[in-house]
């Protein structure tokens, strides 16, 4: 059954790492908030909510296995970010936002 | 304090329900306290962190319940006493938790299915209590068996994995169901006040309670690839003030500071 799934990580020392992203309220997006150690996802759900829910900080709870997070590569950051500098056309700050539009 | 209860009037009842009532509310509130109790030993000892602050959490969860029934036992006695009092300033013999919830911690193993075997009863009582025409009662229950759901949602889990996890896991979860499972009996076998206040319609059937949490102990056993144990001799007591010598060490501990600065608050 899906629940142990990563039984085999029990009896090593370390649990694997998550990644946890919470959802503060309806209609928002999940945030990441901090990583936590658990056995498999049901735990890590569990733990999530145990660590980082305590005082109603939300109300809808993501992990995700560190290890399938992938990242950028920070010797990279030249080539991936600089070339943007000089493009500020790309901002839509050309368009006239009526007043009553919230939250641009 | 829960402010939707408070100003609610008292049970109009004849004063030797009001008495069982308050008995009985006080046995409620010693149960929670003294498990509460136990839980929070494992604060800063837990086998990874965040289990440790699971159980703080539950800790804090039947603390803040057993808060509610000491206030409303406290005004159902009328004689003064506060919630305080009546945690601080009991003796052993005085307290009416059942045995199940006094006995030690043990290995994380013995928490669990000590925890998983009170979560069964606790659960299920709740759901009962929210119909009790005592509207206080209904109150307390209403709010903390939201809590409860995730308690045994909690340590179920953890039933599931240590049995069916390793070697180690198993051995140590099923020593522990063989050390703890004599003390299950007590929580659904009524006490003379139980009874009367069953007979009066305050409280559930405890045979009802006592199937449901069969029910999912099974369930779960099953799950967990473990045995439920048939055929074993029900310790009781606890609930008549008939404890093991574990719960004197506990209050020593619990009760120091008002043993040793009396009437102090911070």
């Amino acid at each position: 059954m899906t629940l142990f799934k990563n039984l085999d990580c029990m009896s090593q020392k370390e649990w694997p790492l998550w990644e946890v992203f919470i959802r503060s309220k309806q209609g928002l997006d999940h945030k990441h908030v901090g990583s936590l150690h658990a056995a498999d996802a049901e735990m890590a759900v569990q733990n999530a909510r145990d660590v980082y829910t305590r005082r109603l900080e939300g109300v809808s709870i993501w992990v995700v296995e560190s290890k399938h997070v992938h990242a950028s590569n920070p010797d990279d950051a030249a080539a991936f970010y600089e070339p943007a500098n000089d493009k500020v056309y790309r901002h839509p700050t050309f368009y006239t936002v009526p007043d009553s539009i919230k939250h641009m | 304090m829960y402010a939707s209860t408070q100003s609610i009037a008292l049970p109009d009842v004849a004063p030797e329900v009001r008495q069982h009532l308050f008995e009985y509310v006080l046995q409620l509130a010693d149960t929670s306290l003294i498990l509460a109790h136990r839980l929070s030993e494992w604060c800063g000892h837990g086998p990874i962190l965040e289990q440790d602050l699971a159980m703080a959490n539950i800790s804090l969860d039947l603390l803040g319940e057993a808060r509610s029934y000491y206030q409303y036992a406290a005004e159902l006695e009328g004689r003064g006493r506060t919630e305080d009092d009546l945690a601080y300033l009991r003796s052993a013999v005085e307290y009416r938790n059942p045995l199940l919830v006094e006995q030690p911690n043990g290995d994380f193993a013995q928490t669990i299915v000590r925890q998983f075997l009170y979560d069964c009863f606790h659960y299920h009582l709740l759901l009962q209590l929210q119909a009790s025409p005592d509207r206080h009662l209904a109150g307390i229950a209403e709010k903390s068996v939201k809590e409860a759901a995730y308690h045994i949602k909690w340590s179920a889990e953890w039933i599931i994995r240590l049995g069916d996890g390793t070697d180690e896991s198993r051995r140590r979860v099923e020593a522990a169901i063989a050390s703890l499972w004599r003390y299950s009996g007590e929580l659904t076998t009524p006490t003379p006040t139980e009874q009367a206040l069953q007979a009066a319609g305050f409280l559930p059937d405890y045979a009802a309670i006592q199937q449901q949490a069969d029910t999912q102990v099974a369930r779960v056993f099953e799950e967990a690839t473990l045995t439920v144990p048939q055929g074993v001799f029900m310790q009781k007591g606890g609930k008549t003030g008939r404890h093991s010598e574990h719960l004197g060490y506990l209050l020593t501990e619990l009760q120091y500071m008002q043993r040793a600065y009396p009437g102090m608050k911070w």
